[in-house]
């Protein structure tokens, strides 16, 4: 290539990169401001409503590190979030109410989990491993609905948010911070994290895991890391959720939300790292339009997912830096 | 614990087995031969029930209600297959997981609209309503048809598949499609065909489990998730597998269930026993199945290629 077209490359990349950087700041941005326009226009409400967008984006991103970057489609990521709720719950129950506490148990017990499972799950692959992963969590989700000490079916109210000493997440504002800002920081580390010798590895598995295990790679090892990396994410996530409905349901580990948060990662667009941020909150909103339009909203949602993945199999993400790269072009 | 009740739990195992087989078979048949994941085979299932359930509320024959249910759920199989499932054949299995999740969702919320958040009831027939007395051992009469109708099914599509023309085209179209449709065999047919069969399968099960069960929106999730079990622990493509899984896990489940508390108060203390026995129990199944998938990641009785 001559020295010309590798300036055009050069600057049809970097117009590239800039549409979509635009696009993450955008996002990010709007995110940042929720609590300060919500007081403005006297709706605290969306304080709440958005709290779960940022949680459930940072469950969408910890399974998309597997599911994008990895091709490891877990279907049972609902088990960690439920690990991280219960960790709060039962904790609480038990009068223990320090943040650091329960982030500590919580992480504790979904390594153990996320290690003992991945190990047996990474045994399959395909159409094996998105079953197995959802029977999983099938069997966790039993498991907590016949804990009759700690609510059973009905589940269990906690009563006080997480206390972290120098600050608590009792204002809602202070908790939706503090979710954005784990969401910001989980953002960083998975940006170093993917174009790392890790996620290069993680990435070789996706395209052809036999010619990354005969190039001499653990290949297993690595998958393993990133399971459970993941399901760490997914464990924080848990925990926050735990503190903005102050309840802990099995219902959070029912199999429709691992469902939801596939959804999320592919509407938002796959192995990408803000897609997963665009699409759940694209998702959520969505399903609270929808919501206020009728009772039966899951009639125009099941539809539309089918939709969804027939047509715009890109995800919001994925046309934004196609848009941007169209035009790119064309400029040139 | 006297023989008699372990035999009643026995034969219940048995029956949920073969209601689960009744669903795996299907579910497996689709995937074996279109390499395509269908969630939604749940929701034909809970279709089937209501359509059994409606048209048992209309003539109060359990006969007619079978003579529409299965046709229907079969129609509409067929329906949801060419309108949504026909594209993603050739998608990968994420699609198609997603895509049957909407279907799910789409049809839970459908009957709920239809036929109201309530559950709908339907009877045995009559001439079933009774108990069968067997060596000693008296069994409701219905369940004991369940396993009648699940065994003739297996024989039936044991003979289908291994005797028949169209089941050497199933098992052909399984390991080597492409060869099958270079000598002229319509195999877009011969799916669409494949996935009514499982559609009615489906309907079938559907109709059987209406006088047991609760017809209610939703019905067909729990029942879809263990049927996941028995086929990755059968081996997934293996109708064999299904069959045998099946009841490997229908019978786990109810002799767990049913004895495992007991069991462990004799071996542990009371209040810990009352703890843990029912958790355990509600997780047997899947500890079976992460020690199969341990010891033979490809099931008890993989499909054998070539």
């Amino acid at each position: 290539m001559n020295s010309g077209g590798t300036r055009s490359a050069l600057s049809t990349w970097s117009r590239h990169w800039g549409a979509r950087e635009i696009f993450g700041v955008l996002l990010l941005g709007g995110l940042a401001l929720v609590p300060v326009i919500s007081a403005a226009i006297g709706q605290p409400y969306y304080v709440t409503l958005f709290t779960r967008i940022v949680i459930y984006a940072l469950a969408a991103l910890g399974l998309n590190l597997i599911l994008g970057y990895g091709a490891m489609v877990s279907f049972g990521h609902a088990l960690y979030l439920g690990i991280g709720v219960y960790a709060v719950g039962i904790l609480s129950f038990h009068g223990v109410n320090n943040g650091f506490a329960h982030l500590g148990a919580a992480l504790g017990a979904g390594a153990v989990v996320a290690v003992v499972i991945g190990i047996v799950c990474l045994r399959t692959s395909g159409m094996a491993f998105i079953m197995i992963t959802l029977a999983f969590a099938q069997m966790f989700y039993f498991l907590a609905v016949s804990l009759k000490q700690y609510g059973g079916d009905d589940g269990l109210p906690i009563a006080a948010r997480s206390d972290f000493g120098v600050f608590s997440l009792a204002s809602n504002t202070t908790l939706y911070y503090f979710a954005f800002i784990l969401l910001l920081v989980c953002l960083l580390f998975f940006r170093r994290l993917v174009d790392a010798r890790f996620g290069m590895v993680l990435r070789g598995c996706r395209s052809n895991e036999r010619r990354m295990a005969a190039l001499g790679f653990p290949t297993l090892r690595y998958r393993l890391t990133a399971y459970v990396i993941s399901a760490l994410v997914c464990v924080v996530a848990g925990v926050l959720l735990a503190n903005l409905s102050k309840f802990a349901s099995p219902s959070t580990m029912a199999w429709q939300t691992s469902g939801e948060l596939i959804v999320m990662i592919v509407l938002g667009g796959m192995g990408t790292l803000i897609g997963p941020v665009a699409g759940a909150t694209a998702l959520l909103l969505l399903e609270e339009f929808l919501a206020g339009l009728t009772q039966h909203w899951m009639i125009i949602l099941g539809p539309l997912i089918v939709l969804i993945v027939l047509v715009a199999k890109k995800g919001l993400y994925g046309y934004v830096s196609e848009w941007a790269a169209h035009r790119a072009k064309a400029i040139r | 614990m006297t023989l008699g009740l372990f035999l009643t739990q026995v034969l219940n195992g048995l029956q949920l087995g073969i209601l689960l087989f009744l669903l795996a078979a299907g579910l497996t048949l689709v995937f074996g031969i279109m390499n395509f994941v269908n969630l939604a085979h749940g929701s034909l299932y809970m279709m089937g029930a209501y359509f059994a359930a409606a048209a048992f509320g209309y003539t109060g024959s359990f006969l007619l209600a079978g003579a529409f249910a299965i046709p229907a759920t079969m129609v509409l199989g067929i329906i949801v297959e060419r309108v949504a499932l026909t594209h993603l054949y050739r998608r990968d299995h994420l699609d198609q997981v997603l895509a049957t999740f909407g279907l799910i969702l789409f049809f839970n919320e459908l009957v709920r609209m239809i036929w109201g958040p309530a559950s709908v009831y339907m009877n045995a027939p009559e001439v079933l309503t009774g108990t069968v007395e067997l060596f000693g051992l008296r069994y409701p009469a219905y369940r004991f048809a369940i396993i009648g109708v699940g065994l003739s099914v297996a024989l039936g599509l044991y003979l289908l598949i291994h005797r028949t023309r169209m089941g050497m085209l199933i098992r052909a179209g399984a390991t080597h499609p492409e060869i099958v449709s270079a000598l002229g065999v319509n195999v877009r047919g011969l799916n669409t065909l494949v996935f009514s069969l499982g559609a009615g399968l489906a309907g079938l099960a559907g109709l059987m489990a209406g006088p047991i069960v609760s017809v209610q929106s939703g019905m067909g999730e729990p029942i879809l998730i263990l049927t996941l079990v028995v086929i990755v622990t059968g081996g997934i493509g293996s109708i064999r597998g299904a069959f045998y899984g099946a009841l490997i896990v229908g019978v786990v489940d109810t002799i767990g269930r049913a004895f495992l508390p007991t069991l462990l108060r004799e071996v542990m203390e009371r209040s810990l026993a009352q703890a843990a026995g029912p958790a355990i129990a509600s997780i047997l199944i899947y500890l079976v199945m992460a020690v199969v998938l341990a010891l033979r990641p490809q099931g008890l009785f993989p499909v054998k290629h070539g």
